[in-house]
């Protein structure tokens, strides 16, 4: 029991998951009642659950999918995508214009989360290929698609912010009628399931983390570097997809301007605050997703604080901090010293 | 007598989790003496170097330094400079990109202002005095390895130093850099400096070193007068055995690789990018053939090109009599062949992963992306290799970087094996690794092709390819020179053909 305590307490999991402990114990303290689950009917007629608890996973949906993207592309290139909002503005345009003016069924949703599939890919490939091809730093790369690509889908979009409205389209978006949990949360459960038999059947993850560490190895040795780093990219631009559907369908229309903005960087911090290295190589998925519900998790307590929306990002800083400083590299240090400490001590009285 | 010691630590130890590194050891210096300081990889020569330069605290021991007259305690590598203690590594700390002279003086003093005139006057005098060919306003990275050395080392002794660690300065300059360095660390030793010498070259240890300490799993063997001790004994008190092994090897070889039969590879005009001229080669079924020359001969590049490791631009190439396109690693490793790197470190391990991944690295590839080994035939794999090569490691989970040298060397090593090749090319596998284990690798070359598998043996220790090899290619500029067999193979003929074309040349 004292080598599992051992091996967990120097995972790169434990800072995450104690953060993600103080954030529900403070809640609790704050407010008994904060992650009751409730069972309530809502405008649709639906039994649903809903809570805060609720909201905070349902609310994580989309960034917890880009991050486990984020994750691949910086492992493989040792970088960030920073357009993944832009070109989610620009996927969930395609999904509206192909929805706009026919009449929705399932097939042409699904028929529409395709184009806009092949769309955030081809974007994805374009970044992919700038970095892996032509050597480009990633930041630099997607700095490109950062800036043009809300324009981009403000020319798709005409100009206006076209509505689209379909129960289908709530059922994605909100609840299946029938089923008290809401869609996005079970997308993201799907698909992270599919990444981790993805990881399972395939050698994606060891060859991303090749790659990453040392790529003249990995070239050695056999690897496509530049295919596995595209490959990275075309993941990114699968969730990129995914999650600008679930938003566009979340709200009934796309707005170029403030569809999933800024959620590049939230992506980045999930990423870290999951104990990767934002300098690539050896990466653990389940640490971005519990980033991603660390970060969501944050700004519903806050707003459950009524701190006003206008400043809840500075709130946001001042604890992200604190977590970025817990997980460095010389706090762990002295943490790992202070463990062994403490474990050497009950021993020695065993002895004695 | 007794004022002479510079330096002596009594009763070092130092414990890692699990490991207990260094066990009661003992280490005089005195003023102006080189000394070297050997044992296998694993032996301790680095965590003791570590614990005398701050880097690692010590358990228990005492460190006593001359001019002070209490226990010293270095708390860092800061402390040890104060404390007149420098230590020149291996790979070169300094800033390529920065001249001589702000090399020399970058991080010492708590100047603000920096007077540029006065700095290059004062180094140019270092450099004078000690008799390096270098000039204070040149940047360093135009400097070659050997000088880059050797400005590290006048920037350690302008700093006032009493002891001089060298942590394996030669391992990658060639023999006349190698002189350059001794005439340097001569004139420091008739200076009163005390100088500690690290190094896997046994040649170099009775060039210049007067005494021995040696160190063997993290025990203190003995310390001995360089004059009063034979190679072969100092090798057998490194390895804590009788060495017969190394006479027993010469007689192996007689296996002599069958002509007549299609070669197993043959290149004709082969080049590739890295501006190898177009060459021919092929080598036989249980062929161990080498490629000699300087260093920059262009003997790695060759290897490289047959691999596929460069871009191809010229060449045919046939593996078992039929025509093949080798264009990158893939296709070389599809045909059976395998390359183990010149640098381990920058082109062979993959170091946050754990040795189990590094092992079956190269087989995973050539499996391909949608079938990954489960976790229990990864594990199979690594154990095998683990137990056959007798790597040491605490487990297959261990990251690879956490291995010594010469481990992570048989773990990259193992990684080729695993593939099963029939042709495998071996880029210097004996570079910076302790005797023992190039003993080892020795053996399992001359195991491997007994076994018909072709090999190319690279190595700067030119005894060790006479040992291994039947044909040697030697190469000059870029290009191959001539070709050695049989009663031809004398370390004198491989000088005279590498001398030879230079005299042409001229």
């Amino acid at each position: 029991m004292d080598k599992g305590l051992k091996k967990f307490s120097g995972s790169q999991l434990v800072v995450p998951l104690f953060a993600l402990f103080l954030l529900i114990v403070f809640n609790l303290i704050r407010d008994v009642g904060f992650f009751s689950i409730n069972i309530i009917t809502n405008n649709d007629g639906n039994t649903v659950l809903s809570g805060n608890i609720i909201s905070i996973i349902n609310g994580a949906s989309e960034l917890a999918i880009l991050a486990i993207g984020m994750t691949l592309v910086t492992s493989a290139t040792k970088g960030q995508d920073i357009s993944v909002g832009a070109a989610a503005a620009i996927a969930g345009s395609v999904f509206v214009s192909v929805l706009r003016g026919t009449q929705i069924t399932l097939p042409i949703i699904l028929g529409a989360f395709l184009a806009c599939c092949i769309v955030a890919i081809i974007f994805g490939s374009f970044n992919g290929t700038l970095v892996a091809a032509f050597k480009i730093q990633p930041m630099i790369a997607t700095l490109i698609l950062f800036s043009a690509g809300r324009s981009i889908a403000y020319w798709i979009n005409g100009g206006a912010t076209p509505t689209v409205s379909s129960p289908l389209l709530v059922a994605i978006g909100g609840f299946i009628p029938g089923f008290p949990i809401p869609t996005p949360i079970i997308i993201m459960i799907m698909f992270v399931v599919l990444i981790w038999l993805v990881l399972k059947f395939t050698n994606l993850g060891l060859f991303t983390q090749v790659v990453g560490i040392n790529e003249k190895s990995a070239r050695l040795n056999g690897i496509n570097t530049a295919w596995t780093k595209l490959l990275s990219f075309i993941i990114l631009g699968v969730c990129v997809a995914i999650s600008g559907v679930i938003n566009v369908c979340r709200i009934g229309l796309i707005n170029h301007e403030t569809i999933l903005i800024d959620i590049e960087m939230d992506a980045i911090l999930a990423v870290a605050i999951g104990g990767n290295s934002l300098g690539g190589g050896k990466f653990n998925l389940t640490g971005s997703v519990i980033g991603a519900f660390i970060i969501q998790a944050l700004t519903v307590t806050l707003y459950a604080m009524k701190v006003p929306s206008t400043a809840v990002k500075a709130y946001k800083a001042i604890v992200i901090i604190a977590i970025v400083i817990i997980s460095s590299p010389i706090v762990k240090e002295y943490a790992l010293q202070l463990r062994d400490k403490l474990l050497k001590k009950p021993t020695k009285i065993m002895e004695n | 007598m007794q004022n002479d010691i510079v330096l002596s630590m009594r009763n070092i130890c130092k414990t890692f989790p699990g490991v207990r590194a260094l066990q009661n050891v003992e280490f005089t210096l005195r003023k102006g003496e080189v000394h070297a300081l050997m044992g296998e990889n694993g032996a301790g020569k680095s965590t003791l170097v570590k614990v005398l330069t701050g880097v690692f605290p010590k358990d228990s021991g005492q460190i006593h330094i001359a001019g002070i007259n209490k226990d010293v305690t270095v708390k860092s590598p800061q402390d040890a400079q104060n404390l007149g203690i420098s230590t020149v590594y291996q790979e070169i700390t300094l800033c390529p990109n920065l001249t001589v002279a702000e090399n020399m003086f970058i991080g010492r003093g708590n100047y603000k202002f920096v007077n540029w005139r006065s700095m290059e006057k004062r180094t140019t005098e270092i450099l004078t005095k000690l008799d390096i060919p270098a000039r204070a306003a040149q940047q360093l990275s135009a400097c070659s390895l050997a000088v880059q050395q050797m400005v590290a080392i006048a920037r350690a002794v302008d700093m006032d130093c009493k002891v001089l660690i060298l942590d394996e300065p030669t391992s990658s300059l060639d023999e006349h850099e190698v002189e350059k360095l001794f005439s340097l660390m001569r004139e420091l030793k008739s200076r009163g400096v005390g100088i500690i010498f690290i190094t896997h070259f046994l040649e170099q240890v009775y060039e210049i070193c007067d005494r021995i300490t040696v160190l063997r799993n993290g025990e203190f063997v003995g310390e001995y007068e360089t004059k009063d001790l034979p190679r072969v004994q100092l090798i057998s008190k490194m390895m804590g055995k009788e060495l017969d092994d190394i006479s027993a090897l010469q007689n192996r070889k007689a296996v002599k690789a069958k002509s007549d039969n299609t070669p197993v590879y043959e290149a004709i005009g082969l080049s590739s990018a890295e501006n190898t001229k177009a060459f021919d080669f092929k080598i036989n079924k249980g062929e161990v053939n080498g490629f000699t020359g300087l260093l920059g001969s262009g003997r790695s590049e060759s290897v490289r090109a047959i691999f596929g490791a460069d871009k191809i631009t010229s060449g045919r190439v046939m593996v078992n009599g039929k025509n093949v396109k080798i264009k990158n690693p893939k296709d070389a490793m599809m045909h059976g062949i395998g390359y183990l790197p010149e640098d381990r470190k920058r082109d062979g391990i993959v170091e946050d992963l754990s040795v189990r991944e590094n092992i079956i690295l190269a087989l995973q590839v050539m499996k391909g992306f949608f079938k990954p080994f489960s976790k229990a035939e990864a594990e199979a794999f690594a154990d095998k290799y683990i137990k056959l090569l007798g790597i040491k490691t605490a487990s297959s989970d261990t990251p690879i970087k956490q291995l010594s040298g010469g481990n992570q060397q048989k773990a990259i090593l193992a990684r080729w094996l695993l593939t099963n090749p029939k042709y495998l090319i071996l880029d210097e596998p004996t570079r910076g690794i302790d005797i023992g284990t190039k003993v080892d690798i020795q053996k399992l070359v001359l195991k491997l092709a007994e076994d018909g598998v072709s090999v190319t043996f690279i190595s700067s220790e030119i005894e060790e390819m006479l040992r291994t090899c039947s044909r040697l290619i030697v190469m000059r500029d870029r290009k191959i020179v001539g070709e050695l067999k049989g009663e031809d193979m004398t370390q004198a003929k491989i000088m005279h053909t590498i001398a030879g074309e230079a005299a042409q040349n001229g």
